[in-house]
């Protein structure tokens, strides 16, 4: 799931007094940020006190299914379009996935309500770590299922770096080292470590990333056909 | 024409020592350091912004010491550059006449004074080890021919007393496999477990200059426990160092005793006097290297 934080709250009224705002419609995600327990309801119900507080109307608050999911959004803005209209803008609290999603569905200035910060594993509730970095060309296969893109702080395919001490990782000093605990792994496995892994693709990672199954359908339907035409001819 | 590999070649104890750039312009400073050194050392490393702090590129500041009439080790590490940045600088020092390389990962940059930069770490060690070979063999790391290839001499770092040992070596021998033909070492604490370790090293075909860290006061010895994770410098060399009256005299001592264990059981010794550079002179004629 995408791990939120709140955003600095003197940032986000920076927002609003930037563009003269008195009057502000709050949304969530009923997805990650509830989960993460940044954009749910009660964060909702909490931001809401927080700018009455500080003189602002609310005109309402939404939490739709799924805050980055465009079709969802639109149909949740839809039915509040009375209380957006009387807003002068829009706060969300979600990723910036969701604040977009949010900001394409509506005519009202979209604000940020919380800072994105990553892909998070939930450890157990409201502990979440960051273990995969979505980079598009994994090594989990060579690495034992530790992912040292993202555990090693210097993101080294091959390691350990000569800092480390006593297994222990020299910038997170708390931590093993992740290529120790990957080589402890695989040798605990029988498995035998590559000799170098490879640099890595970045291509496999630009930006920004888009992905259609439509197109791929499409794109596979054709293809069946050239073969069955071909084969006739 | 790399007087280090030479040296090395022919089975003679080497003795490296090291400067850093300017945090600036003026290399007057690292110069008179290298005027200091010179004559004691058969090659001297020049650091690449070290501590992840910003000072001037070690590819200058090579060819200055070049220039100055001294062999150079370009240090080059993984954290600041892309692999185009990397291939493209050894290249370069190749053309300015800079054939001795150290490849290191750096360290990362929320440990020094950037710490809001972008660690690039594009390639590791290892990998970059493997491009420069590359080079040496006239191709750039797509495998496309070079117009004019290069002929380094290509080191990397090991820290044979870190633990958990066996880890530790698979991954010196892993540089090994990609290009590496000298080691220069963190700073040996334990002799004897140090030439137990590199043996093994050396047994794989490498050189192992052994790094010889001048512990020149309590506050050095506090700052490299506390600050530098992964030089712990155990009690008993602690205890000798600040319960001695002269607490630098204690150390240049330490540290030529430690030259000359190493003798018998490395290649060479890379001496790190941290500023003090009379220390190594101390010490290299202390062993009887001069």
């Amino acid at each position: 799931m995408i791990i939120t934080k709140p955003r600095d709250f003197s940032r986000i009224i920076a927002n609003l007094e930037g563009i003269g705002a008195k009057r502000v419609f709050l949304m969530g995600c009923g997805q990650c940020a509830t989960v993460a327990k940044t954009g749910g309801e009660p964060e909702l119900e909490a931001m809401a006190a927080q700018l009455r507080d500080a003189g602002y109307e609310v005109t309402g608050w939404a939490v739709g299914e799924v805050a980055c999911h465009l079709g969802g959004t639109k149909l949740e803005t839809r039915k509040r379009v009375g209380d957006i209209a009387a807003a002068d803008a829009v706060l969300v609290l979600s990723c910036g996935a969701g604040v977009q999603t949010v900001a394409d569905s509506v005519d009202r200035p979209v604000f940020p309500g919380l800072e994105s910060v990553f892909l998070g594993n939930v450890i157990r509730a409201g502990v979440f770590e960051e273990r995969c970095q979505t980079c598009g060309d994994c090594v989990l296969d060579l690495t034992a299922g530790i992912c040292p893109v993202t555990t090693c702080p210097k993101g080294l395919l091959n390691g350990p770096c000569g800092g480390m001490w006593d297994g222990m990782c020299e910038v997170l000093t708390d931590r093993e080292c992740a290529h120790v605990r990957i080589r402890r792994r695989l040798a605990e496995q029988g498995r035998v470590a590559a000799k170098v892994v490879p640099p890595k693709d970045f291509s496999a990672k630009l930006k920004p990333g888009s992905l259609s199954l439509r197109e791929e359908r499409r794109r596979d339907a054709r293809k069946r056909h050239d073969v069955t035409q071909g084969g006739r001819s | 024409m790399s007087k280090l590999r030479d040296a090395l070649d022919v089975g003679q104890f080497v003795v490296t020592g090291e400067v850093a750039p300017p945090h600036g312009t003026d290399l007057g400073a690292m110069l008179a350091s290298v005027d200091r050194i010179a004559p004691y050392c058969h090659a001297i490393n020049v650091t690449d912004n070290q501590g992840a702090t910003l000072h001037l590129s070690s590819l200058a500041a090579s060819r200055a010491v070049l220039e100055a009439g001294s062999e150079p080790i370009f240090q080059q590490t993984c954290r600041d550059r892309n692999r185009l940045a990397l291939q493209s600088d050894l290249l370069a020092a190749w053309t300015l006449g800079l054939e001795n390389v150290l490849i290191v990962t750096g360290d990362d940059p929320r440990g020094g004074d950037h710490p809001k930069a972008k660690g690039v770490f594009d390639l590791d060690s290892t990998q970059l080890l493997e491009v420069a070979r590359g080079l040496n063999e006239g191709v750039d790391m797509n495998g496309a021919p070079l117009d004019g290839g290069c002929d380094f001499l290509l080191g990397a770092a090991a820290f044979p007393e870190a633990e958990p040992s066996d880890i530790q070596l698979e991954r010196a021998l892993q540089k090994i496999e990609a290009g590496a033909r000298f080691f220069q070492t963190q700073a040996v604490m334990d002799v004897d477990v140090f030439a137990e370790r590199a043996a093994v090293l050396r047994e794989a075909g490498a050189k192992v200059i052994a790094g010889v860290l001048l512990l020149k006061s309590a506050r050095v010895i506090r700052f490299i426990n506390e600050r530098l994770a992964g030089l712990m410098v155990p009690e008993h060399l602690a205890k000798r160092i600040t319960e001695s009256p002269n607490p630098l005299e204690e150390a240049v001592e330490l540290a030529t005793e430690q030259v000359v264990a190493l003798r018998d059981v490395v290649d060479g010794v890379h001496i790190m006097p941290l500023g003090a550079d009379e220390a190594l002179v101390s010490i290299v004629e202390g062993a009887g290297l001069a």
